[in-house]
């Protein structure tokens, strides 16, 4: 694209940061922007898109909460968008929101902005390469999210509205139109959808590891990559195994569905007071093939998020990493423990018993990793010299609230226990705490720290930390209390459990969950505006505003096509700060070597 | 030395963690917020497993969120000086202990749940079912064998979502589901099940006290989720006998061929 040339002054090799108004031809704008196969951009498009619906999914979860709190009241604001019953939302529209904003949030955000945003944006930069090894696969991977964006988004408009029936999507209740009367596409376009959130992801993972494996700069030996590189490599490792079960199963409900093939529905059955056909399947075959690859998703879901929080924290901290090869063994024993551990979601669905509790054994062993992982964060900020960024402030809340996270799953992996705690409140708040207040966490310390590199501005500082400040508070007003609401049995995916006995005192506990989320929903406008504000008008910033020891900081902000203007060559690991009789207190990996250094000096 | 305002305020947030964290749990029983009563003779077991995992989490919970304060209070850069981050890498000694110690308890803890766990989905007490439960959209159907004992007989008596036991004695129930999934959750009792079409699952336990609890579905079923609500009634042997006969013969009265349309 940069080889066509244009009259007027400029860089034509700088992939200009948005907002430059030169007049272009057609072709050549969709080539930049739009189908474009640079890295860059592509990440971008990803990033841009996957907020867009980080909002939306933000929007659902506040109608959720408000008829949590406030059953059959009416809705304010959002009521008007989708007023039936004046305002007043129905179970079957209660339903349909938790669905969708699950499913939001897992496919179209916290997937695709790891992976696709940040995995895109940063992989080649930080291991030294141009561009990634399938640039045009690479696109590929950003354009197949728009049929998914389409299917999902559409959903909302078929008769009958969206996919109701969890993120899980358990048969029989999604084989069975008849079970869910009225509901018409919305199931089906959901299935369409994940196919093609998972084709998408599939060209990533494909490109991630060839690009790792293959585009290294000169002396970027495996065990010199950055935590977040690894994290993608694994996570890549990770969907390329797991992705083909849940698209297998996925058409399985497509047929079982639109032509009655029977995989996940038993004979027998009488739905809605007719006798359903043939059967001869297994309503737990589905779930053992969903958490087959919904299990090692969570991980896809939280591993790049610590990736990239390690690389922050250590330069914040201006400390090597604590313990860099546990590391990256723990994240690797992660992956591999995360492929044998899903029937922990299946204790009490009629698996076999004795299988549960090996499961159980295989979860508890999971815990241990992610301990470790704790533990060298913790390592990794004693003795340094902390500086209290924006970036900093979420990683280190990172740690903070991703140990809440793990030792609820403690609870959860203790069958007898999850007998009580499952499908209630507890896991609701067991994997808000890993997802939201560790990997969003994780996520906004990214954009917070890469911002300058993206845009060659740096964002506000003081508006960060209100930011950070407000967020963190609201999140866990929002999402502590939940454990305790588990601990009575509260269920979750109940538009009105206030008319059982054992529950009905817990409504204002409830009311004030819902108002720290409307808090922690609306404190992200200053988020938004201090993100379009900075791209334009942010202070500007150099290669290495961080002083931190990356390629991708040797590299101009924003990078032209091609990234670097010379051949990074690497001579040591990423995390080199403080090394003594060293006089600055960074060695990137490009510095040649000290001895050679000094030598030359004298 | 600079400024510590920031860094004491940062510090202090997350010090809040562990505080505000531990005191949540603790005012919780007090507000009743908490398990709810238990009736059941298994029960005891599993809020013990669960106290004793919280008691070990929430010691793992404190050291190292406090940990976590004290390092970014203490290393906070203004007050370091022009002293420089300290240059290590890790301590395999450090690593090995930290791995082995929770790999340790870890396994412990998984090994110390599994009688709790055998007794309640593996040690089925040998007997016929005291009831069988068929969980539909959005209703739990019963079906109780009659004087014969034996379920698929003239004699079996049906109800709907009015669920009783006798007391103090070993109670089957035989949960299956004549539709999409359901759970069926005895909170009071520790009981959770989920059903599904197609297969029969044993459930069994044991009330200790007489009283009215809620039955609640807990695997999403459909629209209509939210009132699927059953009562469980835990009564002495002779009122139970009592009751029992009594529905019969209302059912006797009302409903000359009932298990017709019954699956
Ligand atoms: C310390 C390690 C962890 C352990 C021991 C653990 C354990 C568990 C268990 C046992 C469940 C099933 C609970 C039930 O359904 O009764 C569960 C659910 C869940 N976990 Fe974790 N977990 C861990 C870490 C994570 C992480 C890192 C993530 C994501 C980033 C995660 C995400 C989830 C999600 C999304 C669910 C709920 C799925 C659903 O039912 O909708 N977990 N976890
Ligand atoms: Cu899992
Ligand atoms: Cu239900």
């Amino acid at each position: 694209m940069s080889t066509v040339t244009h009259p007027g002054p400029g860089d034509t090799t700088t992939v200009a940061p948005a907002g430059s108004a030169k007049p272009r031809p057609i072709a050549e704008f969709l080539s930049t922007y739009v189908f474009s196969k640079d890295h860059k951009v592509i990440g971008l498009q990803f990033l841009f898109s996957t907020l867009v619906w980080f909002l939306i999914g933000g929007l659902l979860a506040l109608a959720v909460r408000w008829q949590v709190a406030w059953p059959w009241s009416d809705v304010p604001v959002l009521g008007k968008l989708f007023a039936q019953e004046g305002g007043q939302m129905s179970p079957e529209f209660y339903t349909m929101l938790f669905t969708m904003h699950a499913t939001v949030m897992i496919f179209l955000v916290i997937i695709p902005i790891l992976a696709g945003a940040f995995g895109n944006f940063l992989i080649p930069l930080m291991i030294g390469a141009d561009d990634m090894a399938f640039p045009t696969l690479n696109m590929l991977s950003y354009w197949f999210m728009w049929p998914a964006f389409l299917a999902f988004g559409a959903s909302f408009f078929v008769e009958g509205g969206a996919a109701s029936s969890g993120w899980t999507s358990y048969p029989p209740l999604t084989t069975n139109p008849a079970a869910s009367p009225g509901s018409g596409m919305g199931q089906t376009l959901w299935l369409i959808g994940l196919t093609f959130v998972g084709v998408s992801s599939m060209l990533g993972s494909v490109n991630y590891m060839t690009t790792i494996i293959l585009m290294r700069a000169p002396g970027m030996t495996m065990f010199r990559l950055p935590m977040t590189i690894w994290a993608m490599f694994i996570t890549a490792l990770l969907q390329a195994f797991a992705l083909p079960v849940l698209t297998a199963a996925g058409f399985m409900q497509l047929f079982d569905r639109s032509i009655g093939t029977g995989f996940f529905s038993p004979e027998g059955s009488i739905i809605n007071n007719e006798m359903t056909g043939a059967g001869g399947g297994q309503p737990l075959l589905w779930q053992h093939l969903f958490w087959f690859y919904s299990h090692p998703a969570v991980y896809i879901m939280i591993l790049p998020a610590m990736g990239m929080v390690s690389d922050i924290m250590t330069c914040f901290a201006r400390k090597p990493l604590f313990g860099y090869r546990p590391m990256i063994y723990s994240v690797a024993g992660i992956a591999g423990l995360g492929f044998i551990v899903w029937g922990h979601h299946m204790f009490i669905s009629g698996m076999n018993p004795a299988l549960g509790m090996t499961f159980m054994v295989s979860t508890m062993m999971i815990a241990l990793p992610s301990a470790v992982k704790t533990f060298n964060w913790l390592g990794t900020l004693w003795g340094g010299r902390i500086q209290f960024t924006t970036a900093m402030l979420f990683s280190i809340s990172f740690v903070s609230m991703f140990i809440i996270g793990g030792l609820s799953g403690i609870f959860m992996a203790a069958t007898p226990v999850d007998i009580f705690i499952h499908d209630t409140y507890f896991i609701v708040a067991h994997f808000h705490y890993v997802l939201f207040a560790g990997t969003a966490m994780g996520v906004w310390a990214g954009i917070y720290f890469w911002f300058p590199k993206m845009f060659g501005r740096t964002m506000n500082e003081f508006w960060g930390k209100v930011h950070f400040f407000l967020t963190f508070i609201f999140l866990n007003g929002t999402f502590f209390t939940m454990h305790i609401l588990g601990a009575v049995g509260f269920p979750r995916r109940l538009a009105d459990a206030y008319h059982y006995e054992t529950f009905h005192h817990l409504q204002p506990m409830n009311a004030f969950m819902t108002y720290c989320a409307i808090g922690m929903v609306a404190c992200q406008v200053i988020f938004a505006a201090n993100f379009f504000w900075s791209m334009f008008y942010g202070p500007r910033a150099g290669r290495n505003p961080w002083n931190a020891n990356g390629l991708e900081w040797t590299a101009p902000s924003p990078p032209g096509h091609g990234n670097f203007d010379v051949q990074p060559i690497v001579y040591r690991g990423p995390y080199e700060y403080s090394v003594p009789g060293c006089e600055k207190d960074h060695l990137m990996q490009t510095d040649p070597p000290l001895e050679t250094a000094v030598a030359a000096a004298h | 030395m600079r400024n510590r305002l920031a860094g004491l305020f940062w510090s202090l947030l997350f010090l809040a963690v562990p505080v505000l964290g531990v005191a949540v749990f603790a005012v919780a029983p007090s507000i009743d917020v908490w398990l709810p009563k238990d009736v059941s003779a298994h029960g005891k077991e599993i809020d013990s497993l669960f106290y004793f995992i919280l008691a070990l989490t929430g010691v793992v919970f404190i050291v190292t969120e406090m940990l976590l304060f004290w390092f970014i209070w203490k290393y906070d850069v203004a007050a370091r000086g022009e002293e420089k981050a300290t240059y290590i890498h890790g301590s395999h000694t450090l690593e090995v202990i930290w791995t082995i110690i929770p790999a340790v308890v870890m396994l412990f803890l998984a090994i110390y749940q599994m009688n709790a766990w055998a007794d309640v989905k593996m040690r089925r007490p040998v007997m016929k079912p005291t009831v069988e439960v068929v969980a539909r959209q959005f209703e739990w159907r019963l079906r109780y064998p009659g004087p014969d004992e034996e379920l698929g007989t003239p004699d079996d008596l049906f109800l709907v979502n009015d669920l009783h036991v006798p007391v103090d004695e070993d109670v089957l129930v035989q949960l299956k589901s004549m539709d999409v999934l359901h759970s069926f959750f005895l909170p009071n009792l520790r009981i959770k099940q989920d059903a599904v079409p197609g297969m029969k699952i044993p459930v069994w336990f044991k009330a200790t006290e007489t009283g009215q609890y809620d039955l609640v579905c807990a695997e999403l079923c459909g629209w209509g989720h939210y009132k699927m609500k059953g009562r469980i009634t835990i009564e002495s042997r002779e009122d139970f006998d009592a009751w029992l006969e009594q529905k019969y013969r209302e059912q006797e009265a009302t409903q000359p061929n009932p298990q017709e349309d019954m699956l």
